[in-house]
């Protein structure tokens, strides 16, 4: 299949079908570095906080935050709402590049994906966790019972939150192991004795015939398809939680395209974040190269822009409307009490994305590494800001009061992070972090020494075509 | 059950394509075709039929869409109708939600499950392949020797492939 040898390699330096083998199988079958020993034992220490922590809460309580009658969501909502965000890159990368047909998501699909599913790990363990009885949680479903059959509130959105936090989670699963089952063949098929078993045991006997290929192929393109409306729903029903209440800041109709966007901007960010260290420590830079890097960044600042735009239009219709409660809603958010959450805010999400209008900053790793923080920690206070400047001053001023999250949210939010960092290592040393198969799909078109032959054969000046592109894609 | 096969071997993607458009032309029967990917085109050159999962898909997706938007009417709306703010019991709006989850799940599990037991991936199954390698680099042609004519290991080693030939469960 003829693809034009002027769009930029996604496969760099020499390479062939064995090597990608070697490249992305051989860090699972090697004994794990000292790097990754230092981030496994980091990750699992702070995952030890949340295990202390939690057991705190469940056995005294959810008094034990420093959640109040008028400030009632707080670092738990705020961390729900940011794991879900970020979960979203992962559905995206896969699913929506996918329909559009975009080569480059190849190198990076897997560990999205895995990071989505993590992610809602440890952001199911909040709406969990913030229930009064978690033990009972199942009272959320539509089981029948002996309360007379007592069913569910299918009006509200924090039920049909439920349905989709857990729909998400599971096609998520799903679609991300279906594409690991010939992977898994392929560790299963250079393993011998309980390697061989394992490994033979979870790729299910693939066996890479045509009419295999032709169903998985089939298989991920309906899931993608049913990812992509499943990914936009999902956000836009967590958006609803606050949506469809009646206080300022909340009751808007802009949030569900302004948190989809937001959730993409973050997560993103996050697979940035993880991605530019991966790809370091693993010797992966051949697949996860500078044009990845590139263009996902102009996703950031595509994303970023519309979150920033969402803030002006928030800010403008406070005004326009005259209505005086949301107008107070807004001054109190920028000059109140928390307005250093606020301001921290603003410069993290709608500066800093600006930056990658710069091609110098879009390539440069540090950069981007750099700019990935600043946007994850600029969202987490976007939610902080959403959540708690609403709750803390609404229409009643006698009701008005201060919240700081106790140690126990602290703890619970830095054991989240090493829940999911704990999954991730244990990801990366046990399951192949690229999609082998896939990369090596599209290696006769996308890589560089293919391209080279094609533009030689084609008679073309690939240095000149390549500056006149500019990395685009 | 093992029979004996003749391998084609081969290590790149357009020889493979090219020697099975030309066997499948010379009336040669493949049994099949190996690959460590999926090779655009090879589908329609060994007149394979459109997989019929899409299909299965859409069955699950309307049992899941019944599912959930029965369940919510009949809880809400016979079973247990309750007075919300004097709000109609069967508020379609407010279901809408539910019923489009319920939907992508029954969809993706069921054509999943699908997916599964027609191409028999049990956990513990073994796999029904003529060589290891065939899931890091090698491409292999399948063709049954009962039945196949004498020349196809020399129109093979032809068209560019390490012929072989082994008795072998496929």
């Amino acid at each position: 299949m003829f693809e034009s040898p002027t769009r930029r390699p996604l496969i760099t330096g020499k390479t062939s079908y064995s090597q990608i083998t070697e490249d992305i199988i051989k860090p699972i079958e090697a004994k794990p570095t000292k790097w990754w020993y230092l981030g496994f034992t980091v990750s699992l220490a702070a995952l030890g906080l949340w295990l202390v922590s939690v057991t705190y809460l469940l056995f005294t309580g959810v008094g034990v935050w420093g959640l109040n009658k008028t400030v009632d969501w707080g670092w738990d909502i705020t961390n729900f709402v940011w794991w879900v965000g970020i979960g979203h890159a992962g559905t995206l990368i896969s699913a929506v590049l996918l329909l559009f047909r975009q080569k480059w998501r190849t190198a990076v699909n897997r560990s999205a994906e895995a990071m989505t599913i993590f992610a809602v790990v440890c952001a199911g363990s909040y709406p969990l966790l913030h229930a009064g009885r978690p033990w009972l949680i199942y009272w959320v479903f539509p089981l029948p019972n002996t309360y007379g059959s007592l069913w569910s509130n299918f009006n509200s959105p924090l039920l049909w939150d439920v349905f989709a936090i857990s729909t998400y989670l599971t096609v998520s699963l799903v679609f991300w192991y279906v594409g690991l089952i010939p992977d898994l063949a392929t560790i299963r098929d250079r393993a011998v004795g309980i390697r061989r078993k394992i490994y033979g045991l979870m790729s299910f006997g693939w066996n890479g015939s045509a009419k295999g290929w032709q169903r998985f192929e089939s298989v991920s393109l309906i899931l993608a398809g049913l990812s992509t409306p499943l990914v936009l729903s999902v956000h836009t029903i967590v958006s609803f939680d606050f949506a469809t209440s009646v206080i300022p800041g909340w009751h808007t109709t802009i949030f569900p395209p302004y948190f989809v966007a937001g959730a993409v901007f973050s997560g993103f960010a996050m697979v940035q974040t993880l991605l530019i260290i991966m790809r370091k420590s693993m010797r992966l830079e051949q697949y996860i190269t500078l044009n990845h890097i590139d263009v996902m960044n102009k996703i950031i600042l595509v994303t970023g822009s519309i979150v920033g735009s969402a803030y002006i239009t928030e800010f403008f219709i406070a005004w326009y409307s005259a209505v005086p409660y949301e107008q107070y809603a807004f001054a109190n958010r920028m000059f109140g009490p928390y307005w250093w959450a606020y301001w921290t805010m603003m410069t993290c999400n709608v500066i800093t994305p600006q930056l990658f209008w710069s091609r110098k900053l879009r390539r440069s790793l540090t950069a981007s590494f750099i700019i990935s923080i600043f946007v994850n920690i600029g969202m987490w206070f976007e939610r902080f800001v959403i959540i708690v400047t609403s709750l803390h001053r609404d229409y009643l001023p006698s009701s008005w009061l201060m919240y700081s999250p106790s140690w126990v949210e602290i703890c619970m939010y830095i054991g989240s992070l090493g829940l999911f960092f704990t999954l991730f290592f244990l990801f990366a040393k046990f399951l192949p972090v690229i999609a082998a198969a896939e990369v090596k799909s599209i290696y006769k078109t996308s890589s560089e020494e293919e391209i080279a032959k094609t533009a030689a054969k084609e008679g073309l000046d690939l240095r000149e075509a390549h500056a006149h592109t500019k990395g685009a894609h | 059950m093992t029979k004996k096969y003749i391998l084609g071997l081969f290590r790149d993607e357009e020889p493979l394509l090219h020697a099975v458009h030309e066997l499948r032309k010379e009336g040669n029967m493949i049994h099949e075709v190996y690959t460590p990917f999926p090779v655009h085109g090879l589908d329609e050159a060994l007149g394979y039929k459109r997989s019929r999962l899409p299909r299965a898909a859409f069955l699950f997706g309307c049992v899941g869409f019944t599912l959930g938007l029965s369940m919510q009417a009949w809880m809400l709306g016979v079973d247990w109708p309750m007075n919300i703010g004097g709000k109609p019991a069967l508020a379609w709006v407010d279901f809408v939600p539910v019923t489009f989850e319920l939907t992508v799940l029954i969809t993706a599990l069921g054509m999943v499950a699908t997916y599964l037991v027609s191409s028999d991936f049990i956990p513990g199954n073994e796999p029904k392949m003529p060589d290891p390698r065939i899931t890091s680099d090698v491409f292999c042609i399948a063709i049954p020797v009962e039945g196949a004519s004498a020349t196809v290991g020399s129109r093979l080693r032809q068209l560019g492939a390490e012929v072989q030939e082994k008795e072998v469960e496929l």
